[in-house]
C-alpha cells in the first residue's frame, strides 16, 4: 500500500503545553483512515496539523516531520496556500459562504483556474455530483447557500472542498452537528469518495469508524496507542487501553 | 402569605416607577421634535430649497447655499474619514488580532470617539487653517473626517469580530490567501454591520457645528470654492439663531428642522437596512 502522507515523530505545542507527544502514522492512499479517541486526546489538532491550519494562530506550532508525497510540509518555505488546495478540510459545523450556491463552489475554482463560464459551469456541476447534491439544488443554483438544510450546508462544504480536486480530504467529526439520515448520506459519500481521494476523518463515533474506515488510529493524551487495520481494532485489540476504550469503559 | 403580597406590591410600584422614568426619558425626543415642528415646519417651504441666505432686514430667502455647503463637506469628510476607518477596523479584527499593540490602539481610538468636537476643530484650525490661510471647506472637511475615522473603525472592528472563525478556517482550508478571505469572505459577510456604521458616521457628522467653526466659518453668498469659506447648517442656524432679525430666526428654525430630519432618516434607514440583509 502506498503511503500518501507519512507523519514522523510529530509533537505539537499550544503555548508551552504539549498536546501530540511524538506521533508515527502513515495516511494509505485511496483508504480512509480513522482516527478514535476520548475528548481531548489530540485526534483533531493531528489533523489539523495536516494541513497547516495551526498557522493561523500564533502561539502554536509543531516540531518534526510530515511527508506529502516525499515533501516535508513543515518546512518554513512550504506555500501553504497550494498545500491547502492539494489536502482540503470539512469541518464539524457546515460554513457555507454567504454566497449562493453557484458562487460557494466556484469560488474556489476562480483563484486557481481560468475557465470559462461554461467550463466553470461544468465544474460546479461535477462537484456537486460528486457530493450528492446535485439532483437537490440544479435548480437553485442561485440560492443563499445557508438557506439549505444542516445536512445539505454539509454536503455543500463537501462539494466545495472537491471541487478544487484535492488529493486528500480531512474530515473533522463531519456527522456529528447533523441527523442520522444525513450522517448515512455522507458517510456513503465517503465510500465513494476514497477511490478518488486520501481520506482521514475523525470521528467520536466508534460505530461510524467501524462502518467507514479500513484504518483506525486510537488516540489517548497526545499519543498514538494503537494502528491496525479497522476491523483488527475492533475485533482483537492489542493494548489493553483500546480494548477499554472500545468496550466503553472510559471516554 | 403576608410575605409573597407585599413583594408583588412593590414589584408593581417598581415597575411603575421604571415606565415613568422610561416616558420621561422618552418624552424629551417627542418635545425636541415638536418644537422643532412647530417653530420650523411654518417656514418650510420651496424657497428654502431655492434661494440663498438672505441679509438681515430682508423677509425672504432660503438655505441653499448652507444646505449645498453641508452635503458637500459631509460627503468628502466621509469619503476621506470613512475608508481610513473601515482599513483601520480591519487591522485590528484580523491582521492584529493577537498582536499587542491593538489594546492600545482600540483605547486610543476609544478616547477619540469620545473628544469633544470642539478640540478638534482648534487642532484642525492650526494644523489646516492657519497654513493655508484661509479658512475653508477643504478644512471642514477634514475636521469632519477626523470625526467620523474613530465612529467607523470602532463599528468596523466590532461587526468583522462578529464574523465566526470557522468561516475563515473554512476559506482558508480552501487554499485562499489571507487577503481573499478577508476581503471575500469577512466583509461579505459582515457587509450589513459596515455599511451601518458608515451611515451611522454620516448621521453623526450631519449636525456637528463646532468643528466647523473654526475651520470653513461660513459664507453669506453661494460658493463652490473648496479652498474659501462655505456656507453649512450648524453654523448658519448658530449665526442666525444669535441675531434679533426675525425672518433670521424662522430660518434658523427651519434648517434645524432640516437637519433633525435627515439625521433620523439617516439613523433608521441604518437601523432598517442592518436589520433586513440578513436571511440568516
Amino acid at each position: 500500500m502506498l503511503e500518501k502522507i507519512t507523519v514522523k515523530d510529530l509533537k505539537f505545542f499550544y503555548g508551552a503545553n504539549m498536546a501530540l507527544k511524538g506521533i508515527n502514522i502513515p495516511l494509505y492512499a485511496n483508504k480512509v483512515t480513522a482516527f478514535i479517541g476520548p475528548s481531548g486526546c489530540g485526534k483533531s489538532t493531528l489533523l489539523r496539523v495536516l494541513n497547516r491550519m495551526y498557522d493561523l494562530y500564533p502561539g502554536q506550532h509543531a516540531e518534526g516531520q510530515i511527508l506529502f508525497d516525499g515533501r516535508n510540509i513543515l518546512d518554513p518555505g512550504e506555500d501553504l496556500n497550494l498545500l491547502r488546495a492539494r489536502i482540503g478540510m470539512v469541518f464539524q459545523k457546515p460554513t457555507p459562504f454567504p454566497m449562493t450556491i453557484y458562487d460557494n463552489i466556484s469560488f474556489g475554482l476562480k483563484l486557481y483556474e481560468n475557465l470559462s463560464k461554461s467550463e466553470l459551469d461544468g465544474r460546479v456541476e461535477d462537484a456537486l455530483k460528486r457530493a450528492a447534491l446535485w439532483t437537490e439544488v440544479k435548480d437553485k443554483l442561485g440560492a443563499n447557500g445557508l438557506s439549505l438544510s444542516g445536512g445539505q450546508q454539509q454536503r455543500l462544504c463537501i462539494a466545495r472542498t472537491v471541487a478544487i480536486k484535492p488529493e486528500v480530504i480531512l474530515f473533522d467529526e463531519p456527522c456529528s452537528a447533523l441527523d442520522p439520515i444525513s450522517t448515512a448520506k455522507i458517510e456513503e459519500l465517503i465510500d465513494e469518495l476514497k477511490h478518488e481521494y486520501t481520506i482521514a476523518i475523525v470521528t467520536h463515533n466508534m460505530q461510524q469508524a467501524a462502518r467507514v474506515s479500513e484504518h483506525t488510529a486510537f488516540m489517548y493524551l497526545g499519543d498514538l496507542v494503537e494502528f491496525d487495520e479497522t476491523s483488527k481494532i475492533f475485533t482483537s485489540p492489542s493494548d489493553p487501553r483500546t480494548q477499554d476504550y472500545i468496550t466503553g469503559r472510559f471516554g | 402569605m403576608p410575605s409573597y403580597v407585599a413583594r408583588q406590591r412593590k414589584s408593581t410600584v417598581v415597575m411603575a416607577l421604571c415606565l415613568v422614568a422610561t416616558l420621561i426619558g422618552v418624552a424629551w425626543l417627542f418635545l425636541i421634535l415638536f418644537s422643532l415642528l412647530w417653530n420650523g415646519l411654518p417656514g418650510l417651504n420651496l424657497t428654502t430649497f431655492t434661494e440663498m441666505t438672505p441679509p438681515p432686514g430682508s423677509t425672504s430667502g432660503g438655505l441653499l447655499n448652507a444646505i449645498y455647503g453641508s452635503l458637500i463637506m459631509t460627503i468628502f469628510g466621509v469619503a476621506i474619514g470613512a475608508p481610513i476607518g473601515i482599513l483601520a477596523g480591519t487591522y485590528l479584527a484580523e491582521y492584529g488580532r493577537h498582536s499587542k499593540m491593538t489594546p492600545v490602539i482600540r483605547f486610543i481610538n476609544d478616547i477619540l470617539l469620545s473628544a469633544p468636537s470642539i478640540i478638534i476643530g482648534l487642532f484642525v484650525y492650526g494644523a489646516v487653517v492657519v497654513p493655508m490661510r484661509s479658512f475653508s471647506a477643504v478644512a471642514g472637511s477634514i475636521a469632519l473626517a477626523v470625526i467620523v475615522i474613530p465612529v467607523v473603525v470602532r463599528t468596523t472592528e466590532d461587526m468583522l469580530l462578529l464574523v465566526p472563525n470557522t468561516l475563515r478556517e473554512a476559506a482558508s482550508a480552501l487554499g485562499l490567501p489571507r487577503s481573499y478571505v478577508i476581503q471575500k469572505v469577512a466583509y461579505r459577510a459582515a457587509r450589513a454591520g459596515l455599511i451601518t456604521g458608515v451611515l451611522l458616521a454620516v448621521a453623526r457628522v450631519g449636525g456637528e457645528t463646532a468643528p466647523l467653526l473654526f475651520t470653513v466659518l461660513s459664507n453669506q453668498f453661494w460658493s463652490v470654492n473648496l479652498l474659501k469659506p462655505m456656507a453649512n447648517l450648524p453654523v448658519t442656524i448658530n449665526n442666525f439663531i444669535n441675531n434679533p432679525d426675525a425672518n433670521w430666526k424662522h430660518l434658523a428654525w427651519t434648517g434645524a428642522l432640516l437637519i433633525t430630519v435627515a439625521v433620523l432618516s439617516l439613523n433608521i434607514s441604518a437601523r432598517i437596512f442592518g436589520a433586513s440583509k440578513d436571511g440568516q
